[in-house]
């Protein structure tokens, strides 16, 4: 009969008006800006430098090498290494990039620059509400805004943090092995050479025991 | 002669010349109707309400929809070349002709001379139009139904044949 | 409580006494016209807000909810749309297009608006409250008034220039015109029961008292209650509501027939339309509904103009709901169901109400079975031979 249709839709839309009211999934909207929708983990917008430590300058773990500036597709990266060095996590004495520069109206968020440093310096940052007003220089990243402590790293990506932490810690403990065996090898040969010092010839006799050569202190 | 009365066969009076000498042939309906609207408002004037509506309603609402429409339907509605000026003295005289006539039988009627002047008259009440309609008018009330409803279905009946002229629509359900 | 009831009414009394003698009818119309003007455009405002809010809701999404009293932080639930709206239409730049019939194109909303608040002003809106009370011809009043907005959606269609709006325009007026009939021919029954055109007469003979308890409001005998469905059903396409929406289609026709009108002319157009669709549910309250009068004798204690609001606003209601639930209908089938469905069922309502009225006498649990079975019957009939049209489409997909 005409109209036993239409009842039933009024009846089908009356029941939906009343369940946005009363049930959350049937009003999926998601407010702008006071509400944000949350990003799965692995999201990724654009680079960031990460520092141990507090001081930015200080503990920025990236050494210039500048693989990630050749690898870059859109070479959005503009390194400019230090002239001088210091020491970094595993005990090495490294450059530092005096200027860090990335683009990122150009960087296009491949994630090649985090995939090939071999520093765990570069990963990928999660913020995307960067819009400026300024179309030129607006979006050009320096040093000082690409730095990004370790712990906001963890916070927004637990799983690769914590991956990049423990890929870290091995390095630093094969570095501490080595300069270990290093320090034992030149002990044992400083020993080797002392020993048989009274029964080696007289061409032997006028060099000096070698002191042991301490491990370095860690800056840690 | 009121202000009121002056100004609604002023108006009425315009909108009628406008729809005979206006260019574009839509704005020459639309003037009928102004005039339609003016004659209504006159009835009203004078107190015949139901008149006044019923013009409304039958006039404006269909009729000048139905100019309109024809207006539509069969021409392109743009204004035509050049002025239509032959037969202009013929139409003249024949208008003042009718007018005259009209004038004399309307000004010599008798029922002119009953009417008593600017009085009260008595609105009538639209049960005593509905009384005569089915009572005493009952005849010419059905021969008028019959021929509107035999002009119906002439159109009907029209539109058919235009129709079978054409190749078949094909059917509603193709399985 | 008949005090409140009464309120408006000794306001303008009061109002009026302060004013000389020779000024006081130009007062009295002053006052009314510029009551009618203060509160249905007031109402159209509202209405553009719950409208949007309300079809959100029915599509599973909030509406507007941000613009609250503006420039302040106040939300208010998005209820200070319509100011934003207003402003807008305002600001707007008033677009002509170069080939458009320029006078036609200007008066056309006017055209539109002016009849939609004459009609409005001879709706009963409480008891001695309607503002024009014509006691021989109130009912043909509107229904000539609605006729003279046809020539508006024309006027619109033609000036622009645009197929599109043409094509929008003649399908228009052939909507509103075939919905007219039934339309007039459903209010003829109240008009042959009541015995008069006048609406405060037939708002009057709704007050009866019957079975202690009720109001004797039309809506509740067979004719009524199917000369109610019918004229809801022709009001909604008399105002282009959706179902009935197709000459402002926006996915066809972009906007129909103001396809060409930006700003303030769009804004006349859309409060004209509304102010239609409000105008027409008043009559439809006011025939059917028992207008200003309560459905309970234990409710009379409301007052009567607060009755009246609150059935136009379930009529609005009602139609934003049919607005969130039903397709648009395709002309043809618009036309079918006005010439061969409604039609039909109109005439047979006449007679069912002649019916009624000749039995009178006879008990009334006898008659409405009896007037309810002889409209059903037609209706049943009437419905298998629409739904034989109607088969179910077997699709067939790629495997």
């Amino acid at each position: 009969m005409i109209g036993t249709g239409i009842a039933k839709g009024l009846v089908l839309t009356a029941k939906n008006l009343l369940s946005t009211y009363t049930d959350k999934e049937r009003l999926p909207t998601i407010e702008y800006p006071d509400e944000k929708q949350p990003l799965p983990e692995a999201s990724r917008q654009f680079p960031m430098l990460i520092f141990d430590g507090e001081d930015e300058m200080k503990g920025l773990r990236c050494t210039a090498c500048q693989i990630c500036e050749k690898e870059c597709p859109p070479k959005c990266i503009y390194i400019v290494k230090s002239k001088d060095k210091r020491v970094d996590y595993k005990g090495q004495n490294q450059f530092y990039p005096a200027i860090f520069d990335i683009d990122y109206s150009v960087c296009m968020s491949c994630q090649i620059c985090v995939e090939v440093c071999p520093f765990e310096s570069i990963k990928m940052n999660t913020e995307f509400e960067l819009a400026t007003p300024d179309r030129f220089g607006g979006l050009l990243v320096h040093k000082q805004q690409l730095a990004k402590s370790n712990a906001h790293y963890q916070k927004i990506h637990p799983t690769e943090a914590a991956a990049s932490d423990a890929a870290m810690a091995v390095e630093k403990a094969k570095a501490e092995a080595k300069a270990k065996a290093d320090a034992e090898a030149k002990a044992k040969a400083a020993a080797a050479k002392a020993a048989p010092m009274p029964s080696a010839s007289p061409e032997a006799s006028p060099e000096t025991p070698k002191p042991a050569v301490a491990a370095p202190k860690m800056p840690m | 002669m009121t202000l009121a009365f002056a100004i609604l066969a002023g108006l009425t009076v315009g909108a009628a010349i406008a729809a005979m000498t206006l260019r574009n042939l839509v704005h020459c309906s639309l003037c009928a109707t102004v005039s339609l609207v003016g004659l209504a408002l006159l009835y009203l004037n004078l107190g015949a309400e139901f008149a006044a509506f019923v013009q409304i309603l039958v006039y404006v609402g269909a009729v000048a929809i139905l100019i309109v429409f024809a207006v539509l339907l069969t021409r392109s509605g743009e204004a035509p070349a050049g002025r239509v000026s032959y037969g202009l003295w013929t139409g003249l005289g024949v208008a003042l002709a009718v007018f005259g006539t009209l004038a004399w039988a309307i000004g010599g009627s008798s029922a002119l001379k009953a009417l008593p002047k600017d009085s009260a008259v008595p609105a009538l009440p639209v049960k005593d139009v509905g009384d005569k309609l089915v009572g005493d008018f009952v005849l010419p009330l059905q021969v008028i139904a019959l021929l509107l409803t035999a002009a119906m279905l002439g159109a009907i009946v029209i539109a058919m044949r235009e129709a079978k002229g054409n190749p078949q629509p094909a059917t509603r359900n193709p399985q | 409580m008949a005090s409140l009831d009464q309120i408006f009414v000794t306001l303008k009394a009061w109002v009026l006494g302060l004013l000389p003698e020779t000024v006081q009818p130009f007062a009295g119309v002053m006052i009314s016209i510029s009551a009618i003007m203060a509160v249905f455009p007031g109402i159209f405002a509202l209405t553009t807000v719950v409208e949007r809010k309300l079809l959100g809701r029915f599509q599973n999404r909030p509406g507007p909810n941000r613009v609250g009293i503006p420039l302040t932080k106040i939300r208010l639930a998005g209820f200070g749309q319509f100011i934003a709206d207003g402003i807008k239409s305002l600001t707007k730049e008033d677009v002509v297009p170069r080939n458009a019939d320029k006078v036609v194109h200007f008066i056309a909303p006017f055209v539109l608006v002016v009849p939609s608040f004459l009609a409005l002003s001879v709706l009963p809106v409480g008891r001695n409250m309607a503002a024009l009370n014509f006691t021989e011809t109130g009912l043909l009043f509107f229904f000539a008034i609605g006729a003279a907005t046809e020539i508006s959606v024309f006027m619109a269609g033609w000036s622009s220039r645009n197929k599109y709006s043409l094509l929008g325009a003649m399908r228009g007026i052939a909507q509103m015109l075939s919905y007219e009939i039934p339309l007039i021919l459903s209010s003829l029954t109240v008009v042959m029961m009541v015995g008069s055109l006048s609406l405060v007469t037939i708002v009057e003979k709704q007050t009866a008292v019957q079975w202690g308890v009720f109001h004797n409001w039309h809506v509740f005998t067979p004719w009524g209650f199917a000369g109610f469905l019918l004229f809801l059903t022709a009001a909604c396409a008399e105002a282009n509501r959706t179902p009935f929406d197709l000459p402002e289609a926006e996915s066809e026709l972009i906007a129909g027939y103001f396809t060409e009108y930006s700003g303030f002319k769009f804004a006349l157009f859309f409060l004209g339309e509304y102010l239609g669709m409000f105008a027409i549910s008043g009559v439809a309250i006011t025939l059917f509904l028992g207008g200003w009068s309560a459905p309970f004798t234990f409710l009379d204690w409301v007052p009567s103009w607060l009755w009246f609001f609150g059935k136009l606003v379930g009529f609005i209601l009602f139609f934003i709901w049919l607005r969130g639930t039903l397709p648009r209908l395709k002309v043809d089938q618009l036309m079918n169901l006005a010439w061969k469905f409604m039609l039909p069922m109109c005439l047979i309502n006449l007679v069912v109400a002649g019916v009624w009225h000749y039995t009178a006498d006879w008990n009334d649990l006898i008659r409405w079975p009896l007037g309810a079975a002889l409209l059903a019957l037609p209706y049943w009939i009437f419905s298998r031979r629409f739904e034989s049209r109607f088969q179910t489409r077997t699709y067939r997909y790629a495997s």
